[in-house]
């Protein structure tokens, strides 16, 4: 279990510097959606089941949603 | 500020973070060491005095409802005021969602995308109701639930068109099902208080350990909540959605913007 739980930090470690290191901003959104879903497999591998869910549908699913459409009204002002 | 003497300043406050952050690390207790009184205590008691096998909804919706409460309205403020942000300003005007230029090819939603939409749009929100109506019982809640249940709704748009989207969230209902949920918690909490005087007290009877029907309160509250979450969610995102299909700005610079916007 201890095991899981470091590899697990691991993974949240070198993908929250894979969102930083990204530096094109879809490709962020989607890195970040990314991210998102490790962390909620964190949260659940330390038996935070409730905090998992939590952490699943707002950082995997609502917030790179939102960065999307932002990014969509962005482009369409720039064009 | 020179640069060497920026970096002096920063090399100072760096090694002084670094000391009091090695030295708060050193303190901290082992891991997986738990001495919280309230957990342990809640840990032993909940269970016989709510009937709620999931704690955590014991907590949020019960012991701790009111702090709760003050979290779902964060939320709804924070959608109200969304929505205010997103509304058509003075410069700008609602236009059919369809593209300006004709000539432009906009790549059809592929036919992979359709199936899987329409196919996992019931399942999806099915899974939502599920969560919503197990929050007492397994991991879950209004609030996981409500956002599972609006992301449903995205599918429709995502495997259909816009006006699809539209056609299932007509007018004001988001903004009912916000409202209706908001104030849902509030009308619960109102009841606990004619019932015995507490406001939010737990007044139901809590029926069996396990059912979907024990627990008293909370599965109402967590109703009631998910309705708030979804609609609140349905409504931020049809707001985005349509500052980015709907609105456009009004050419306020003559023949030269109207140029410009033909070109475009």
């Amino acid at each position: 279990m201890e095991i899981l739980q470091g590899m697990t930090l691991l993974f949240v470690a070198v993908s929250a510097t894979g969102v930083v290191l990204t530096r094109e901003p879809l490709a962020q959104a989607i890195m970040v959606s990314f991210y998102g879903i490790i962390l909620g497999i964190l949260f659940f591998v330390f038996q935070a089941p409730d905090v998992a869910l939590s952490q699943i549908v707002v950082g995997a699913v609502a917030l790179p949603l939102m960065i999307l459409l932002a990014l969509a009204k962005a482009r369409g002002h720039a064009e | 500020m020179s640069l060497a003497s920026r970096r002096t300043v920063f090399l100072v406050a760096a090694v002084g973070f670094a000391a009091l952050f090695l030295w708060g690390l050193a303190g901290l207790p082992d891991f997986g060491a738990y001495d919280g009184v309230y957990g342990e205590t809640l840990n032993r008691v909940a269970l016989r005095q709510r009937h709620a096998t999931n704690l955590v909804a014991a907590v949020t919706f019960d012991y701790r409802g009111f702090d709760t409460m003050g979290e779902e309205y964060i939320l709804f403020a924070a959608v109200v005021g969304v929505a205010i942000l997103m509304r058509a300003q003075r410069d700008e005007e609602e236009d059919a969602p369809d593209d300006d230029a004709r000539d432009r090819l906009t790549p059809r939603t592929s036919d992979a995308v359709r199936v899987l939409g329409l196919g996992v749009f019931g399942p999806i929100v099915l899974f939502g109701i599920y969560v919503v109506a197990h929050g007492h019982l397994t991991p879950g809640g209004g609030f996981q639930g409500g956002v599972v249940l609006a992301t449903g709704v995205v599918l429709v748009y995502l495997a259909g068109r816009y006006s699809a989207l539209r056609g299932i969230t007509p007018g004001a209902s988001a903004e009912f099902a916000e409202a209706a949920g908001a104030a849902g918690y509030v009308g619960v909490g109102l009841l606990g208080l004619l019932a015995s005087g507490t406001f939010l007290f737990n007044w139901l009877p809590f029926g069996t350990t396990g059912l979907l029907t024990s627990a008293g309160m909370i599965p109402f509250i967590n109703l009631f909540v998910g309705l708030e979450v979804a609609g609140g969610f349905v409504l931020i995102l049809t707001e985005f959605l349509e500052q980015t299909l709907v609105v456009r700005e009004v050419d306020s610079g003559g023949p030269e913007g109207k140029r410009e916007r033909d070109r475009s």
